[in-house]
């Protein structure tokens, strides 16, 4: 088995706040941290690994200290890692983002010798929440994609997944090599060991440019991001909901059906 | 000191881990009595934390002493109990890596490696502070040695698929009469007797270990015949500096515990941590934490540099244990009345507390130990 998981580094988004005025996020002395959903995705992976052995390769695109978050895959089940940083990438939006990760793939899949079996993401980062890079990387690599996995299994050649929808789960299966992009798992990803957490600190990650990973100027960054944020807000949080005290329990709870009823929301 | 970075990671990782797998979860086992096992085996499995003095060529992470006592702090701060469990396969390791030949390493670390737990078998019912009071004994039978004896308050005794034992091969000639043995657990004759009912470490096995007509072969012995005692004395000195970072890890979290009530318990319209009275308790600890805190270090950064140790490691303990004395008492005390009851944690700091100022040489003893590398240093 050979496997892929992109990650990125995010700031952590629970201790972080807006700027009032301006409306961004104050990023200054926020720790940053891998993503928790590539975590999962990752572990994910790693689990895959342990029944099935092989090798994880985690792959990232930002500024030179996303090593770090890379350095911290490496102590939780990935055995290598590349990150691709160029000043010509900065400003890249998903799309650009995509396309470029797609060309380190194709780069690292040349190297190798053959393609990865597989090609795990978060479902999205808890930054920008776009939850795009992952399936726009399927649509530019022509591999099929199965998003939102929480739990998985590969058999001969396969992968089957369970992944979220509105009202349960649906069970997908998939060839490879194939992308996948995952929710939160029903188990935690593992703790490093004193051992692995020591190894990854010596960990050496090479850095992928743009001489490595060409792409087209207009596919990168900002020339090649059609996106453009127009503003950002705080969003208010509006309490237009109801309050009924004062009475007991059973009187409050026909009141309540009362006015769904009125509403349309009961029928 | 100042941590170099390598050790501020590690530390970071483990207090992750502790912060989040046995703050939250441990005092559920204490309440049930129940062993800790899915903590522990997270730990071991996962976090490979089960044995961190083993040294890098025979499987280990070669920790330096002070990585391993600064982790040593961390989880003793999250439970006392666990950290005696993981560290006592450490104890017991010690006289394997100071006495014991290549082929006695690798039998012990794999022994280790399958069955999870050692124990250090020491004491006994005669034999506390005194070590040369040991009854054991170990006699000579063509290429073996049958060992009869009973040892007790032995940490990780139930658990413990190989223990190192301590027993008498020379009758009459006290302390120079004592060898130090590997025995596995599934030799015929082990048994476990009595599983102590403790104050407080609650979350650790301590038991009766007990071994009666055990045969094991004459490359089990540790070391030269009769020369037990100085390993076991080594053990000691090396294993000490440990017992002062779990009480800092204790006194750490007393003091934690009580900032963080005394900022939110409002008495007299304000909160209780406006107080100088409060506020003098609660720096009087910082104070006693961080001078224990560098003893520690300072033992352990003497033991990487290859000095001479033995004084600074008994300081270490002594201060230490009674730092973490004095932290639980004085942190429950700015808990008031909510600090006595069990719904809070100082009242058990407390009682694990108590158990450091006793175990691996009691505290007097230390001060003896302290004294005689004072009489020999100003002669």
């Amino acid at each position: 088995m050979n496997i892929l998981v992109c990650i990125k580094q995010v700031p952590d988004t629970t201790s972080i706040k807006i700027d009032p005025v301006k409306h961004t996020l104050i990023r200054a002395g926020v720790p940053s941290i891998v993503n928790p959903y590539d975590g999962y995705a990752l572990e994910m992976a790693a689990r895959i690994k342990d029944k099935t052995g092989g090798k994880i390769t985690a792959l990232s695109m930002g500024p030179e200290m996303a090593k770090d978050a890379l350095k911290e895959c490496i102590s939780v089940g990935a055995d290598e890692a590349f990150l691709v940083s160029d000043r010509v990438f900065g400003g890249s939006d998903t799309l650009a983002t995509s396309c470029i990760i797609a060309t380190a793939i194709k780069l690292l899949e040349e190297r190798n010798g053959a393609p990865f079996d597989l090609i795990f993401c978060g479902k999205q980062a808890i930054d920008g929440d776009t939850g795009q890079v992952g399936p726009e990387l399927s649509e530019q690599l022509s591999r099929p994609l199965i998003t939102y996995a929480f739990e998985s299994e590969v058999c001969d050649g396969a992968i089957k997944v369970r992944r979220e929808n509105d009202e349960g789960y649906d069970i997908v299966t998939a060839r490879f090599p194939a992308v996948i992009t995952v929710e939160k798992t029903p188990y935690e990803p593992r703790y490093p060991s004193i051992k692995s957490k020591m190894a990854a600190r010596k960990a050496v990650i090479p850095t992928l440019t743009s001489e490595d990973v060409i792409v087209d100027e207009g596919r990168r960054g900002l020339k090649g991001s059609p996106t453009k944020v127009k503003s950002t807000y705080t969003a208010e949080i509006q309490k237009n909901g109801q309050t009924i005290s004062d009475v007991e329990g059973a009187v409050a709870g026909n009141m309540i059906v009362e006015l769904l009823y009125n509403d349309g929301v009961l029928k | 000191m100042i941590l170099d970075e390598e050790t501020l990671e590690l530390r970071d990782m483990v207090r992750e881990f502790v912060d989040n797998e046995i703050i939250p979860k441990a005092p559920e086992y204490e309440k049930n009595n129940e062993f800790p096992a899915e903590i522990l085996d997270r730990a071991i499995n996962e976090m490979e934390l089960g044995c961190l003095c083993q040294p890098e060529e025979y499987g280990g992470a070669g920790l330096s002493n002070v990585a391993f006592l600064v982790l040593s702090e961390e989880i003793a701060r999250g439970d006392l109990g666990i950290a005696t469990t993981l560290f006592g396969n450490c104890l017991a390791t010690y006289p394997v890596l100071i006495g014991g030949n290549d082929e006695q390493k690798k039998l012990w670390f794999d022994t280790l490696a399958e069955k999870k737990y050692a124990a250090f078998c020491l004491t006994e019912p005669n034999a506390g502070s005194d070590a040369g009071g040991v009854q054991t004994t170990a006699v000579a039978d063509g290429d073996d040695y049958i060992i009869n004896g009973t040892k007790c308050f032995i940490s990780n005794g139930g658990l413990a698929g190989i223990y190192t034992v301590l027993a008498v091969t020379e009758p009459g000639k006290g302390v120079l009469g004592l060898s130090a043995f590997i025995v596995e657990r599934d030799r015929e004759g082990v048994s476990i007797g009595k599983e102590e009912d403790k104050m407080g470490m609650r979350l650790s096995n301590t038991a009766e270990v007990i071994f009666d007509h055990v045969r094991v072969p004459k490359d089990h012995m540790l070391g030269k015949k009769n020369r037990g005692f100085k390993i076991i004395m080594d053990t000691l000195d090396h294993s000490r500096a440990g017992v002062g970072a779990f009480g800092v890890g204790i006194a750490q979290r007393a003091l934690e515990e009580a900032t963080k009530y005394a900022k939110q318990r409002v008495q007299f319209g304000q909160p209780v941590a406006n107080f100088q009275a409060v506020q003098h308790i609660l720096a009087d600890m910082a104070i006693e934490i961080e001078c224990s805190r560098q003893a520690y270090l300072y033992a352990g950064e003497l033991i990487d540099a290859g000095l001479p140790y033995k004084m600074e490691s008994a300081i270490a303990k002594t201060k230490g244990s009674d730092t973490a004395m004095k932290c639980a008492i004085d942190g429950l005390q700015v808990l008031g009345g909510y600090g006595y009851m069990k719904d809070y944690p100082l009242e058990k700091l407390v009682r694990d507390a108590k158990i450091l100022q006793i175990y691996e040489g009691t505290n007097q003893i230390q001060r003896g130990v302290i004294a005689g590398c004072l009489m020999k240093k100003y002669k």
